[in-house]
């Protein structure tokens, strides 16, 4: 028996006691959350962290973390805590430097979920190569019984250099995204709806950190990266047509997609375009740039599927179009709402 | 697009030359609906071919007064309404579900009646109403939880019956005689319950010809390729028997539709199976099935004994066709502790709605949402008035997402003649 567990005292859920400040929170922290995310910054347990500073701007984010079920194929809820606002930083033109992880636990989580998730935090803080410097815990009430929300916030270095703006997006840039689409929401929604798919569906939840630092290594004219988590590639490219006052026109072929998730979307009745991702990138870059950014993509695990999709096009009055693989022509809107399964 | 896709579109454009006339036909499904906008079909539909959507989507034809009843039972103490997410927004007499839950109403969304039915054993002290909503596809599921209600004597479980049977509906339509309609493309889902066979009367009684067809663009663009060469043979036939003085002319036609008839070779034999009888060249309309592999002629046996066990047929009102005979179902009488008007002493009220929304006219494909005075003009998606926009799967909500008109659009159209199309009339 391992020394967190035998201080936890058997313990099976987590209780009110536990954040209320008193022994029991002291244990949480001691016994379940310091030892996975271990560093010499956070260890003094201070009121704040204190980091080291050179010049140039910091970037500074946060993002709240809330998810049905708390685990899933492919992730759980601590692995898009740490890669969501490490990609937010990322997209920025930043370096991720560190985190800050907030726990609201509800009375009643079972221990061994908790210490799974903070597992999750360590392992993709590492993959990041960030610390969580600062945290805090709280208990709530028990309401379903099994709720947990996280919040991160992130401090990052920017590039020097860096300028990443949809201003700079014209017509002729092209669009490209790092992998399959759509993986990620699709695995939640067939979970929540208790439909089984084969194997190979899975979140993809991971930090995109290191594939962008590649991106803007390559010396390429990027003008504008944005991650496609809620609202998936749908609402990204909406964001880039209604800002720049762009069209952009989009193939339906190219765009990376799994059979399975294909198949998933079709039987939920749900536009894969919409769905969220936590593991893709879309990248505006200069047409002639295109090949360099992909060569550059394809070198790291998380960008092997990379491909270019659509171009910025000056069409007038500014619409994200598809050519859909059927041969005809649509547009894409940024979702309204939350997607829900259909009825039937 | 692959090439089966080029070769059937290609096909399908060139029926649509041959043709000369304009013709409508109409899909009776929401997925059908959603999967031809969200693959850009009508923009390669031959220009005097349309495909319409009818009373195919499962929210927009629920009747103002079951929305009314449902947020009528929402308010009352105790009782929790479990329902699918769509019906959140559907606007009643008395505001939605969703603005009652916002008021202290217990709503949940569930996505299936099991989960409605799981919440009912966890919350005994509650009363928990499933609205049943949807066609044969979701009929028997919500008969499956009655029985197992039934069976474990769970009695704070109670159904809201909108349940609706699609065949009647499309009979409804044909009756009214409106809409001109050369054929139907009927939905795969409810195909697999209510099996192929069941579009016989749509067929034999009102000679329209039936496709079932799958929701992939392709098994779309199928089913209309077979829609579209029923049309053609039955002016040949008709022009056959015109005149004697064809009759050399006309065989060698009918020689050429048989040729055709070998070149699509097994799938068109097994076609023919299908249809009720005889030689497909010469019998038309007809009954045909290109999605096999999943509809079979006689449906799912399991699924229809449940319904025929727990549920009785019976009138309903639909939103905007009225009440349309044997067009719905009831709790048998051994189940009808589970029917929620009953348990909570409900009847159901009148409708009411918006005096300029079309929502009526569109679920019979009589106008284009376009054509609706409201549409993107206080009627969105975010803000809905009708529940052809509040239903994800509604045709209103369709074209707004997938299919507002841009200028370039717009002169696409004009160029093919929709506007002209739109005043013809199919031959009847």
């Amino acid at each position: 028996m391992t020394e967190t567990e035998s201080a936890l005292d058997g313990v099976e859920r987590v209780v009110l006691a536990h954040g209320g400040g008193g022994e029991l929170t002291g244990r949480l922290i001691r016994d379940l959350l310091l030892p996975p995310l271990a560093n010499e910054r956070l260890a003094p347990l201070t009121d704040g962290a204190v980091l080291p500073w050179e010049e140039g701007e910091l970037v500074f984010t946060t993002d709240s973390y809330v998810v049905t079920p708390l685990e899933f194929p492919g992730g759980d809820i601590g692995t898009i805590a740490v890669a969501g606002t490490v990609n937010d930083l990322a997209v920025m033109g930043a370096t991720p430097v560190a985190l800050s992880l907030g726990l609201i636990i509800e009375e009643g989580l079972p221990i061994e979920v908790l210490k799974r998730v903070i597992a999750s935090i360590s392992a993709t803080a590492r993959e990041a190569g960030v610390e969580i410097v600062t945290g805090d815990t709280k208990v709530i009430e028990r309401r379903s019984g099994d709720g947990l929300f996280v919040n991160t916030a992130g401090i990052g270095r920017l590039r020097s250099g860096t300028n990443l703006s949809i201003a700079s997006v014209e017509p002729g840039d092209v669009i490209i995204i790092n992998g399959r689409l759509a993986d990620h929401g699709l695995t939640i929604m067939s979970v929540r709806s208790g439909i089984e798919f084969e194997s190979d569906l899975r979140s993809d939840a991971r930090p995109l950190n290191r594939l962008i630092g590649r991106v803007l290594d390559s010396r390429a004219e990027v003008k504008f990266i944005r991650d496609a988590t809620r609202g998936g590639l749908a609402g990204v490219l909406a964001d880039i047509s209604e800002e720049s006052r762009l069209s952009i026109e989009v193939d339906e072929d190219r765009i990376p997609i799994s059979p399975t998730a294909r198949h998933a979307a079709e039987m939920l009745g749900l536009d894969p375009l919409s769905v969220a991702n936590e593991g893709k990138i879309v990248c505006v870059v200069a047409g002639d740039d295109a090949a360099v950014v992909l060569d550059a993509m394809r070198s790291q695990p998380e960008g092997r599927e990379a491909a270019v999709i659509g171009r910025v096009t000056s069409t007038d009055p500014p619409l994200v179009e598809l050519n859909t693989s059927a041969g005809g022509q649509r547009i894409v809107q940024r979702p309204y709402g939350e997607e829900l399964p259909r009825i039937c | 697009m692959t090439s089966r896709l080029h070769s059937l579109r290609d096909e399908l454009v060139r029926l649509g030359e041959e043709i000369g006339r304009p013709v409508r036909f109409m899909e009776v499904c929401g997925t059908h609906t959603m999967s031809s906008f969200r693959n850009g079909l009508p923009s390669v539909m031959p220009a005097n071919l349309r495909l319409i959507s009818g009373p195919g989507c499962p929210v927009c034809v629920t009747a103002q007064r079951h929305i009314d009843a449902a947020i009528e039972l929402a308010a009352k103490d105790g009782v929790i309404i479990a329902t699918y997410g769509d019906m959140l927004r559907v606007p009643g007499r008395l505001g939605s579900l969703e603005s009652r839950r916002a008021r202290g109403g217990q709503v949940r969304v569930v996505n299936s009646a099991r989960t409605a039915l799981e919440i009912a054993r966890r919350e005994p002290a509650k009363k928990v109403v499933f609205l049943g909503v949807g066609f044969e596809t979701t009929a028997p599921a919500t008969a499956a939880t009655v029985l197992e209600a039934a069976g474990e004597g769970l009695d704070n479980f109670s159904v809201l019956m909108c349940h609706k049977r699609i065949v009647p509906a499309m009979m409804a339509l044909l009756e009214d005689g409106e809409v001109p309609l050369d054929g139907f493309l009927c939905p795969g889902h409810v195909s697999v319950v209510i099996g192929s066979s069941a579009y016989h009367p749509v067929v034999e009684r009102y000679g329209k010809a039936c496709v079932v067809a799958g929701f992939e663009p392709e098994q779309m663009l199928l089913g209309l390729v077979h829609l579209a060469r029923q049309v053609l043979r039955k002016r040949r036939n008709v022009e056959s028997r015109k005149s004697k003085a064809e009759s050399r002319k006309s065989k060698s036609e009918s020689r050429k539709a048989k040729s055709e008839s070998r070149k699509v070779g097994t799938l068109e034999r097994r076609d023919c199976e299908t249809a009720k009888s005889g030689d497909g060249a010469t019998l038309i309309p007809r009954l045909e099935n290109v999605y096999p592999a999943v509809v079979s002629e006689t449906g799912n046996r399991v699924a229809l004994e449940l319904l025929e066990r727990v549920f009785v047929v019976s009138d309903t009102a639909w939103r905007a066709l009225g009440t349309i005979p044997r067009s719905g179902f009831e709790l048998a009488p051994a189940y009808q502790r589970f029917d929620a008007l009953r348990r909570f002493g409900l009847t159901l009220g009148e409708d009411e709605e918006h005096p300029e929304c079309r929502c009526g006219e569109v679920i019979q494909g009589k106008a284009e949402p376009t054509e609706c005075p409201l549409f993107d003009n206080g009627c969105t998606p975010l803000a809905p008035i009708g529940p052809c926009m509040v239903s994800t799967e509604g045709t209103c909500a369709a074209w707004y997402k997938y299919w507002r008109e841009t200028p370039k659009r717009r002169s696409g159209r004009a160029e093919k003649g929709f506007t002209a199309q739109r005043n013809g009339k199919a031959e009847s």
